[in-house]
């Protein structure tokens, strides 16, 4: 007789609802183990987090993690999750999503919560192209590159996530890839005891989308993150990803402010007088 | 902090500012809007009181930010409203629809103006009483309330808090330029005597709680983030447990559940009213603002003989069609007046028939005058 024993994690997870929906070799699995990973490590209060998501191939994380979670419309997690951290100060959203989910749809919205610096985790799942519809091109996606909507490449410049963020007022922004696991697990260890708005690029491949289309194998793509990245301490508006340039990983904001709720507060406290 | 929530007493002022002291009255508590005339009033009174009162104001990037963070603020059990006028509805209508399928109670208050695009943002219509009922794509049942004074910006607000929290839907509060900016007395009762409604809190305890699982009244008990529930909830079709559910079984079940807890409930929810309608020969049809013109002309038209009579509607949606038909089937003829180009007449000629209806509509600023409507009067009446 085999005695069953729980996996460490399990209870962190919504294990009724697993296996998940994502493709063999995509990158939001492993980016979902560091989230439950880092709160499993912190032991932190799972009654104290809300998981917001939008739409897309990330949004389904929300759905996937055993605390009270949202699944918002595409682009609207961050302006959910500030109705939460305002009405709710004790509460920690940590948003998942992805690049075409945070920075297109919700790319207002995005810039608005880092300037009022509401207190949650925006963890960006950046594959580079918008996965669950097909692998269209994106605001993220790199010059040249072939997707269904770009058949003759891609025309537009991408933004540089970290650095949008890091210029519209967010106290923490870092950039990791699912390549660098116990980095990324650590980073989201420090965005959720951080206060005030916390930002994680993490670089993930689309393997049946975007990386079939520009024959890329997910072997191919894995080892990429690690070859072509580097570890360094650069300003932000210097950490361009481009085609054949090395990708900066590291943390280029970590500074302290009063969240939005502590100035409302302030305020009340004003207005009173 | 020693601020008031309820302004007891008498007051001479506008409808915005009734409104936005009716939903304090009610125990909003987080409250996020866009600018946008002639609704901009409710948010400065709100970002005036809020921090007095330790509630929660955001002026949001724009309407879809501020109905979304409506949303979230609701399960994170706050009262929640947002104001907003025609163009801020239409861009909102995407999240009425995910609080529609969440079940997120909120109030949406819509000051209307000229449409359809930019209009005339100062002046008062009746147009957008089919876009709130059917602008949320898919089947969708919502409630929506027309004040017709400042007085009932008041009253309305809280009763559309009181009914948000029982059906656990959002409620629109459906007035217009010309209440939002009317000047007139307010009176504002005890806080003892305003009736304050909250959302059923679940009874089991949270390994048994299924957030969509809803016993006879068709409205699920509802948790909210952080009591320790750890519940999941989608805009996707979902199943009793809140999980995403494509089967056709799931998507029949939900919907329907959604539609008929407004359906089933209309007697109860609708509110109406009725002057001179025991005897009369000529019914007229208003609601808001237009009413009151109505009122006028009914009243002139029974100086003249003519037995007329006004059935005014103060919840539009659900339509309240059984109440009507039970007044309009004995009558020569039916007056409908609204300030737009025939929207809710649609209905009424749909609950009334056979009985002839004939449509008065205005565009721009002004209701159909007492004079236009007595001329319709008295054109059924031969």
């Amino acid at each position: 007789m085999t005695e069953h024993i729980e996996h460490y994690l399990a209870k962190y997870l919504r294990m009724d609802r697993l296996p998940h929906i994502w493709c063999s070799g995509c990158g939001l699995g492993i980016i979902l183990k560091s989230y439950v990973q880092a709160l499993y490590e912190l032991d932190y209060d799972l009654d104290k987090i809300v998981t917001v998501s939008g739409i897309g191939c990330a949004g389904r994380a929300s759905g996937y993690v055993n605390t009270d979670a949202f699944h918002t419309t595409h682009g609207r997690a961050l302006p959910f999750a500030t109705g939460i951290s305002v009405s709710n100060p004790e509460l920690k959203p940590v948003v998942i999503s992805g690049d075409g989910d945070l920075f297109a749809i919700g790319g207002n919205h995005l810039i608005h919560a880092a300037r009022r610096n509401i207190n949650m985790l925006v963890i960006c799942s950046n594959n580079f192209n918008y996965g669950m519809t097909g692998a269209q091109y994106g605001p993220t996606t790199p010059p040249d590159i072939r997707t269904p909507t770009s058949p003759y490449g891609n025309t537009e410049n991408p933004f540089n996530l970290v650095s949008l963020v890091a210029s519209s007022g967010a106290t923490m922004v870092s950039r990791w890839t699912v390549y660098h696991v116990h980095q990324l697990k650590n980073s989201i260890k420090k965005g959720l005891q951080k206060k005030g708005f916390s930002f994680i690029e993490v670089l993930s491949p689309c393997t049946t989308g975007y990386g079939r289309l520009n024959k890329m194998s997910p072997i191919d793509m894995m080892r990429d993150l690690k070859e072509t990245s580097r570890i360094r301490k650069v300003n932000p508006t210097e950490a361009t990803i481009e085609p054949g340039r090395e990708v900066i990983l590291g943390d280029f904001v970590d500074v302290e402010k009063p969240t939005y709720s502590d100035v409302l507060d302030q305020v009340s406290r004003r207005a009173s007088i | 902090m020693n601020e008031p929530g309820v302004l007891t007493g008498s007051h001479f002022t506008h409808g915005d500012w009734a409104c936005a002291e009716g939903a304090i009255a009610a125990g909003c508590g987080y409250f996020a809007a866009y600018p946008i005339t002639p609704a901009t009033e409710i948010s400065e009174r709100i970002a005036t009181r809020f921090p007095l009162l330790g509630r929660r104001f955001v002026q949001f990037e724009d309407e879809i930010g501020a109905i979304a963070s409506v949303i979230g603020a609701s399960f994170s059990g706050m009262k929640s409203m947002t104001a907003t006028s025609g163009p801020g509805l239409s861009l909102m209508l995407e999240n009425i629809g995910l609080a529609v399928m969440t079940e997120a109670p909120c109030v949406i208050v819509n000051v209307m103006r000229g449409g359809p695009s930019t209009g005339q943002p100062t002046m008062g219509a009746q147009g957008d009483v089919m876009q709130c009922k059917w602008g949320a794509h898919g089947d969708t049942e919502i409630i929506a309330l027309a004040p017709q004074s400042v007085q009932e910006n008041f009253d309305l607000t809280v009763k559309a808090f009181n009914l948000s929290e029982t059906y656990r839907t959002p409620v629109f509060l459906l007035s217009d330029a010309n209440i939002g900016h009317m000047y007139e007395k307010l009176v504002i009762p005890e806080e003892e005597k305003i009736e304050i409604l909250s959302r059923k809190k679940p009874l089991v305890s949270p390994g048994d709680y299924k957030p969509y699982m809803a016993d006879e009244s068709l409205v699920p008990p509802m948790a909210c983030f952080g009591e320790g529930y750890r519940f999941y909830s989608t805009g996707l079709t979902h199943d009793e447990l809140g999980y995403p559910n494509m089967g056709v079984d799931a998507q029949d079940k939900l919907v329907r559940r959604l539609c008929d807890k407004i359906r089933v409930n209309t007697d109860k929810i609708t509110l109406t009213e009725e002057t001179y309608t025991e005897d009369c020969d000529v019914l007229v049809v208003a609601y808001g603002v237009t009413a009151r013109s109505a009122a006028s002309a009914v009243q002139k038209a029974r100086k003249e003989g003519i037995k007329a009579g006004l059935f005014r509607l103060i919840t539009l949606w659900p339509f309240p069609e059984k109440k009507l038909w039970e007044t309009a089937s004995k009558v020569k003829g039916v007056v409908v007046s609204e300030m737009n180009y025939g929207q809710l007449v649609r209905e009424v000629e749909r609950a009334v028939k056979p009985v002839p209806v004939e449509f008065l509509g205005k565009l721009g600023e002004n209701p159909p005058s007492p004079n236009e409507i007595l001329a319709k009067i008295r054109r059924l009446d031969q």
